[in-house]
């Protein structure tokens, strides 16, 4: 929608769960919530998470899918599971970088938040953005984030060899353009190709 | 004899609270829904939302962006306040005491029960021994009306409201220092600071939108300094926080003050133009020193003077502070303390520079303004005041000696039954078993009352005492205006009628009104016209409303007091050029030393305990205790501990503790985190009965605000019981 893009800024975050009580809220959730909201440690920091979907540009959830019961659509809109095809196997659950999906056993199927595909798809904000009292969710255009805030948005996530790109962003320190979550990528080698697999077991001996 | 006449079982049962997780009819996103637009029913900051309506029944909300405040951001309780509509729980028709709960009546019955009660219990004791409360949440023509139902249809001095409870302090060291009582600037001004003080509120969580407003001064280069005895969510982020021992506020104002006067950063041209009483602030200040005031508030000198350091040269500043440095014995002198911090700075009055209490309540502002509490009349006008009291004596067309003089304030109200003064009481929007001290003595006393009127739209844990039951009205069965906590008069729009048999609260007061034969002083249509009336009573008041009008205030999306024509825009901020409200147009300054709390922790009772509130849950829970998904969020209270405080008690997370005072003990789960001074515990107030923080609090009162010190008492705990395991 008018080039609105979505911003997960985590440092803002007051943990209040209104995101996840408005998710509730979207028309068709039906009261169930699609996405989740985590204490990192309350024993130890009032730090929170809200988890939406990152809505990669080559979905695991999807690939890793038996029953091809995610689709993306052409706006990069990464959906929940259909109904009809989903078998509750959870192999999404498992595969998502950023643990996202959701087996709900009481309907056997895996639910997951679609940026609030009935809201945005209609020139609307999706729910939890829109309430989020301390604005860690924002939706907008990127021109107007970036005049805002000191925070870079990025969007490419290193995992080793491994590179994910998502549709919504990460506010993180200024200048920066990835995150990179594996150490590899800081050793000696780390551009080098995919190494061989007999390789990588190689030290155990 | 108003002891519960059922096993309160039997009552939770029949009228519980229940929860309540769909909207009526259940989920259904192909009905027709109109949208309503107004107003959140809870905190002071009053976010604009839109109502979905369905054959005249709430069934959702949408997002109302375009209003300016919170533009579409809503806390969890906003998101799901609409479940409180067409809820199970909902009582729908007038009910009268029995010997084993209650029946249903008619209003004719209930309404001359209630009356009956008014003349036999005043004939007998005298017009004062017939008390009334009202209460905060509701909105401006409700407050004005039920000042003048009392002191008119009642002729009762003692008539206060639950705002007693809540930023009273605040109010009156507004009055003492600027002549108004006011928050000084709109929220706007925030982002504009480039220094922020937040003593005592844990915005995050009692005012979520306006981290929002805070996040967006840190944008724009401000410092943010958090101070407060636990590192609430806005204090995890921030430039400074200041770990305050429980009731040692007035120090740390005085402390900070004190390196800011040594190193200069004051504004002298500013203080000599625009304030009076610096002078005796310089001497009272000049002992303490950063290493006195880290002796007493437990706050590092160097932080302290880093506090300093901050806020003292800052080019543009905003002070904030809630309940946790007004809830105290001196609430008022810490305000006042702090206020001091701003004139000496000469920030104020100007954008991005200024001073705001955070009202908690949802109509917090509003509903001490016009004429509800104890001491005051409409347009914030005092009563002992001799032009202010013929000014309204007029205007209400009564003679001025019979309009009352001060009446008690809200614990003092429960004081006076205890002692036999008061017998009588009526109270609408008030749940004082729950959100008064020293609750085992609330209890008591309601029991002691030869009859209790209670107008409510649930059954709160106080109305089951009740001998009469008012079915009354909810915030979105009504037309209106509140004031939020910036001064912002705005619309409340009636969603929906009330269900069955309940009523409109107002049309409630104005029967009663006319069946004690006063019904000419009442006669109003709809609430238009008790606005009207309103704003012309706040004429020449220092709260004007009189330029105001339904629509004027609908298309500006809210007006500013004061608003003293119909051509005046409204005053977003307050004593712009340094103009202050007191005669002689100056600010004062006030010196106080520092003192301690009411009760002080000693051997026996080692700790500080100091309550508050949690996000998902609303004052007394009356409300969002009967929201499933707000209930599931945070279920019951827990014990927030230190993790070296848990070791040395031998607890972990989840076990159940018992928390003692001198007043009464609860027990509740703990929760041990880094996040909270190890001196001190912490428990939410909202839940009612065994695991009700106000059994534990002190009902010792602010001599000037009559606010009781809810933020820190003396306790002990003990683990009493392991967690509780779940199979």
């Amino acid at each position: 929608m008018n080039g609105y893009e979505f911003f997960i800024d985590l440092s803002r975050c007051i943990g209040c769960k209104a995101c996840i009580q408005a998710c509730s809220e979207c028309d068709t959730h039906r009261g169930r919530a699609m996405i989740h909201l985590e204490f990192v440690d309350r024993a130890v920091s009032t730090q929170t998470a809200p988890v939406v979907c990152m809505h990669c540009e080559d979905p695991a959830c999807a690939r890793v899918c038996p029953a091809d019961a995610i689709k993306q659509t052409e706006d990069g809109i990464v959906h929940s599971s259909l109904k009809p095809r989903c078998i509750g196997c959870s192999n999404c659950v498992l595969a998502c970088p950023f643990g996202v999906p959701h087996y709900v056993a009481a309907i056997d199927q895996m639910m997951k938040c679609d940026m609030c595909f009935d809201r945005t798809s209609i020139g609307k904000k999706p729910m939890c953005a829109t309430v989020c009292p301390s604005q860690a969710l924002y939706y907008g255009p990127p021109d107007e984030i970036r005049r805002m805030r000191v925070e870079t948005p990025v969007n490419e996530f290193r995992f080793g060899h491994q590179t994910v790109r998502t549709k919504v962003r990460l506010m993180t320190s200024p200048d920066t353009d990835h995150l990179d979550f594996d150490i590899m990528s800081f050793m000696p080698g780390a551009d080098d190709p995919v190494p061989d697999v007999t390789e990588l077991v190689a030290w155990e001996d | 004899m108003a002891i519960l006449s059922a096993d309160e079982n039997k009552l939770i049962e029949r009228y519980g609270p229940h929860l309540n997780y769909e909207p009526p009819g259940g989920w259904d996103e192909q009905r027709e829904c109109s949208l309503v637009k107004t107003h959140c029913c809870f905190c002071g900051v009053q976010c604009g939302i839109q109502l979905k309506v369905h054959d005249n029944k709430v069934v959702g909300f949408e997002p109302w962006e375009e209003f300016p405040v919170n533009r579409g951001m809503l806390c969890p309780k906003g998101v799901k306040r609409y479940l409180q509509n067409e809820h199970p729980d909902r009582i729908l028709s007038p009910l009268i005491r029995t010997r084993d709960g209650f029946r249903e009546a008619t209003w004719d019955e209930a309404l001359n029960v209630t009356v009956e009660a008014i003349r036999k219990i005043q004939s007998k004791y005298g017009r004062d021994a017939f008390a009334m409360l009202g209460g905060a949440s509701m909105t401006n023509e409700k407050a004005y009306l039920i000042g003048k139902f009392a002191r008119i249809a009642l002729g009762t001095a003692n008539i206060d409201y639950n705002g007693r409870l809540c930023m009273v302090s605040a109010g009156a060291a507004n009055k003492m220092a600027f002549g108004v009582d006011r928050a000084a600037n709109p929220w706007s001004d925030i982002p504009l600071a480039k220094a922020v003080i937040i003593s005592g509120a844990n915005i995050g969580e009692c005012f979520p939108i306006l981290t929002d407003y805070v996040w967006r001064a840190r944008d724009n280069g401000a410092k943010i300094i958090v101070i407060d005895p636990r590192m609430t969510p806005i204090a995890r982020t921030a430039d400074l926080f200041l770990p305050v021992r429980p009731g040692r506020d007035s120090a740390l104002a005085n402390g900070i003050l004190h390196v800011m006067i040594e190193r200069g950063w004051v504004d002298h041209d500013f203080i000599e133009k625009h304030t009076a009483g610096f002078d005796r602030v310089v001497e009272t200040v000049a002992r303490y020193t950063p290493a006195l005031t880290e002796s007493i508030t437990g706050v590092p000198a160097a932080s302290i003077i880093r506090a300093a350091e901050i806020w003292g040269p800052a080019e543009t500043s905003m002070m904030l502070h809630a309940r946790g440095i007004e809830h105290h014995t001196k609430g008022v002198e810490n305000c006042l303390t702090y206020i001091n911090l701003v004139l000496a700075s000469g920030r104020i009055g100007k954008p991005g520079s200024g001073y705001g209490t955070i009202t908690g309540q949802g109509n917090g502002q509003g509903g001490r303004e016009h004429g509800q509490r104890c001491n005051q009349l409409p347009g914030a006008r005092d009563i002992e005041n001799p032009e202010h009291r013929r000014f309204i004596a007029d205007f209400w067309r009564i003679p001025e000696e019979s309009l009352p003089r001060t009446g008690l304030s809200s614990c003092e109200v429960f004081d006076a039954i205890e002692a036999g003064k008061i017998r009588g009481l009526l109270s609408i929007s008030f749940n004082p078993l729950v959100s008064i001290p020293d609750a085992s003595r609330t209890r008591a006393a309601l029991e002691k009352l030869e009859f209790y009127g209670c107008i409510d739209f649930f059954m709160s844990e106080s109305a089951r005492h009740a001998d009469v039951f008012l079915a009354g009205s909810l915030q979105e069965e009504d037309e209106g205006t509140v004031t939020t906590g910036e001064g912002r008069c705005v619309r409340l729009k009636q969603s929906v009628t009330p269900p069955g048999n309940a009523r409109v609260d107002w049309q409630i007061l104005t029967d009663l009104a006319a069946r004690l034969g006063r019904s000419e002083h009442f006669p109003y249509a709809i609430s238009d016209d008790i606005f009207r009336e309103l704003a012309a009573a706040s004429k020449g008041g220092s709260a004007d409303y009189s330029g105001m009008t339904y629509a004027k205030i609908e298309e500006n999306m809210g007006i500013f007091w004061p608003c003293p024509s119909l051509k005046h825009p409204g005053t977003p901020r307050l004593f712009e050029g340094g103009r202050f409200h007191h005669a002689d147009g100056k600010a004062r300054f006030h010196a106080f030393e520092y003192r301690p709390p009411a009760e002080d922790i000693d051997a026996e009772f080692p700790l500080f305990l100091t309550t508050g509130r949690v996000v998902s849950q609303y004052l007394s829970g009356n409300q969002t205790r009967r929201i499933g998904p707000l209930v599931d969020q945070y279920p019951e209270p827990l014990c927030e501990m230190h993790p070296l405080l848990a070791k040395k008690l031998g607890i972990a997370t989840g076990d159940i503790v018992r928390v003692e005072t001198r007043r009464g003990d609860i027990e509740v789960p703990a929760q041990v985190v880094r996040t909270i001074r190890p001196d001190t515990i912490f428990v939410p107030y909202h839940w009612p009965g065994r695991k009700s923080a106000n059994l534990l609090t002190n009902r010792a009162l602010d001599p000037i605000s009559k606010i009781p010190e809810y933020k820190v008492c003396a306790c002990r705990v003990e683990r009493v019981a392991p967690k509780a395991v779940t199979l």
